[in-house]
């Protein structure tokens, strides 16, 4: 594996052999030395050209854990805003004998672009509205663990489907994993042309939230992008909420055991009640966790392994 | 210098010597002395004409200069470009419509003609000096906002009624900015959905295109739509010719890209801003749409919207990367790739004697006969060539047509009797 940009970029096999590693990952989080010496002498660049908290901290975490030499670069402000060119700046860090870059871009398409100019390995940590495949490879690796396997598992996704990354990088994700997967919002949150798509993708698309959760295995709740609201999506957060909210009355529908999913940060009272957030089959720290052991495993497999 | 050029197929038709006397007159007998091109094999057209390029200067001439645009634009075959006003400063008066026209001149390799702004700084707000830029020496006729719309309904009302005093035409950028928001950069379909890119929909052109042209006919005047790009459009404009016809008080034209006419949507898949053009790429659908109509005339002309950029204008995330893509050197040979059994008689029609005449180019556009001036590209209709990027007279690279080739090549471009361009190589 040379870079990680996207999800269709992976096998089953190749999901299924992160996965693999990534357990192993996981066990080191409950060591007391939480150290491995895979990445010694490397050295990973967290660039962000937008803000992120989580993801940031997870993969630098994930670095130094696989004891690479870890730097992070805000990049807020973007190149382009500075009259830079994105290549251009992408080229002077790397030319400092990088051998990962961990790229976080608000424009869609970034990560592939980058991968193309420079050597270094190339992991997309979130490309605009495009993919977020690490946020989907520990989606279906914290589901996986709690479901056992995901084939057949009706999975529900709920949200802002135009604006995510995650649903992008998740349906693939799933889906490759032979999940069923519907995916849910308001039509104006609906992807352009999804109903195309979403034939030749293998997964099922519906308005109406209710007619599909009383079938669902795993409910997976997006957030909704305030600061891309602008456009009058929809008439207001309450109509929104009774929508396509995972409402305490929406919580008592559903079975006990179905896990629910939200890649954070949460809009509590909008798209997922405070109940339905710190409910029992709630694996949002799951997901945290989970999304450390499979940087770790993306790193590893791209840096690690011969001719890396 | 008099010239003689023997054996050329006048449009692709009878085969005949023209000759063309030290004033730069086709002329009905062989001067003395003349130069001799011999054209055996080779098709006669009228000079081209460009409605629509980008020269770049003022303010951007490490990407492109009248100069090397012109140079560009001889090699393309081309003997009149209009010069688009987003330059910086804006050609939104008469002293710098007349700067561009000045330096064209000086070029000397084709007729630059300077597209006047329509409203001031491109800010779509108050009208900018139309008489003047007219009445100036430049001799603006053509007015256009192009890269911005000329958004609001009543600026447009009142700049199409303005130009009527002297005939000139506002050539508009169909785009709705509330339908195709500010970062819109892609065909808005199935693959902006799949690639996250923001959509600029068909539907944010064609809202414009019918609001103008029934504003055009409420003024009686003459509108143009630049870059045509959807089947919709191309709908709105049978009909509204239809309309124009029969009342016969107002007129509106349109041009269609060449590359709109050959390229689809599906090349951005892999994020290339080389591909990455305002209107965008659309859908196959929309192609042949294009292509019917540039055919049976609902779409006057082809214009290139030759847009240079300089290569870190374009080295971006594709959202933030520059629109545009170059165009005068290919547009020939894409017109003859895309639509093959288009006659040469028509291909004369789109891309020279149609934008002529909307532009009000007297000179240019002619029939090749004694009494008009010497603006002739002679083609070889058989040739494949391949096009290299770097062998480019533009200062700038973005090329989409690179290592593609193309049928029919320019060999000889001749500006008002001058050889501007021989055996394919600048004279």
């Amino acid at each position: 594996m040379k870079h990680l940009l996207s999800v269709d970029d992976l096998s089953t096999d190749e999901v299924e052999a992160l996965f693999a590693t990534a357990a192993d990952m996981h066990d080191v989080q409950s060591r007391e030395v939480k150290k491995l010496p895979a990445l010694r002498g490397r050295t990973v660049v967290n660039m962000f050209f937008e803000d992120s908290t989580r993801t940031r901290s997870s993969f630098e975490i994930a670095g130094k854990w696989l004891s690479a030499d870890v730097i992070n670069i805000s990049a807020k402000g973007s190149s382009a805003s500075k009259g830079e060119s994105l290549r251009d700046t992408v080229l002077t860090v790397c030319a400092m004998g990088v051998d990962g870059l961990v790229i976080r871009h608000p424009a869609s398409g970034a990560a592939l672009q980058v991968s193309q100019w420079v050597d270094a390995g190339v992991v997309n940590a979130g490309d605009g509205t495009h993919e977020h495949p690490t946020q989907a490879l520990l989606d279906a690796y914290t589901l996986q663990r709690r479901l056992g396997s995901l084939r057949d598992r009706h999975v529900v996704v709920v949200g802002d489907l135009t604006h995510s990354r995650v649903f992008r990088s998740n349906v693939q994700c799933l889906t490759k994993l032979g999940a069923r997967v519907t995916v849910v919002a308001p039509p104006t949150l609906m992807p352009s042309g999804v109903g195309t798509w979403s034939a030749a993708a293998g997964f099922e698309t519906s308005y109406d939230l209710d007619a599909v959760l009383p079938e669902a295995d795993a409910v997976m709740m997006l957030r909704v992008q305030r600061e891309r609201m602008s456009g009058g999506f929809f008439p207001s957060a309450r109509e929104y909420t009774v929508g396509y909210g995972l409402t305490r009355d929406r919580l008592s529908r559903l079975r006990p055991d179905v896990p629910i999913c939200h890649p954070g940060p949460m809009n509590r009272g909008l798209e997922i009640a405070a109940d339905a957030a710190d409910a029992a089959q709630s694996v949002v720290l799951q997901q945290v966790s989970s999304g450390l052991a499979i940087r770790m495993a993306v790193l590893y497999h791209l840096l690690a392994g011969e001719g890396a | 210098m008099s010239l003689v050029i023997t054996g050329a197929s006048l449009l692709g038709e009878k085969t005949a010597d023209l000759y063309v006397d030290d004033t730069g007159l086709l002329v009905d007998s062989a001067p003395a002395g003349a130069e001799t091109i011999d054209a055996d094999g080779l098709v006669a057209l009228p000079g081209l004409v460009d409605l629509h390029t980008h020269l770049r200067e003022p303010g951007r001439e490490d990407a492109e200069t009248v100069l090397s645009g012109s140079r560009a634009a001889a090699l393309g075959g081309y003997t009149a470009v209009l010069a688009m006003a987003n330059t910086t400063p804006v050609t939104d008066t008469a002293e710098a419509a007349t700067r561009v026209w000045e330096l064209g001149r000086e070029a000397g390799l084709v007729h630059v003609q300077p597209v006047g702004a329509v409203t001031r700084g491109l800010a779509g707000e108050e009208l900018a000096e139309l008489g003047l830029m007219h009445r100036s020496r430049a001799g603006v006729t053509v007015f256009s906002d192009d890269g911005k719309c000329v958004h609001d309904a009543r600026v447009m009302r009142r700049a199409l009624e303005y130009v009527k005093a002297f005939g000139g035409v506002v050539s508009q950028h169909s785009q709705d900015p509330t339908l195709a928001g500010p970062t819109a950069c892609c065909h808005e379909g199935e693959l902006s959905g799949r690639l996250g890119l923001p959509g600029w929909p068909g539907i944010a052109e064609e809202v414009v295109v019918a609001r103008d042209v029934m504003l055009a006919r409420h003024t009686g005047s003459r509108v143009h739509v630049a870059h045509v790009s959807t089947a919709g459009s191309v709908e709105v404009l049978r009909w509204a010719k239809a309309q124009a016809e029969r009342d016969g008080t107002w007129s509106v034209t349109a041009e269609v890209t060449p590359h709109h006419l050959l390229l689809t949507t599906d090349l951005l898949a892999g994020y290339d801003p080389t591909f990455k053009v305002n209107p965008p790429l659309r859908p196959q659908e929309d192609v042949e749409a294009l292509r019917a109509a540039l055919a049976d005339g609902t779409i006057d002309a082809v214009a290139t919207d030759h847009a240079p950029h300089a290569r870190h204008d374009k080295e971006h995330a594709f959202v933030d990367a520059a629109f545009g893509m170059l165009g005068l050197e290919t547009a020939l040979g894409v017109v003859r790739t895309a639509l093959p059994g288009l006659s040469w008689a028509d291909v004369a029609r789109v891309m020279s004697v149609a934008p002529a005449r909307i532009a009000r180019l007297a000179d240019q556009g002619r029939p090749l006969e004694p009494g008009s001036p010497a603006h002739v590209v002679l083609v070889d209709p058989d040739a494949a060539v391949t096009v290299d990027r770097d062998a480019s007279a533009s200062l700038s690279r973005n090329n989409p047509w690179h290592g593609r080739t193309l049928t029919s090549h320019v060999v000889h471009t001749v500006f008002g009797g001058r050889v501007t361009v021989r055996d394919g190589a600048l004279a």
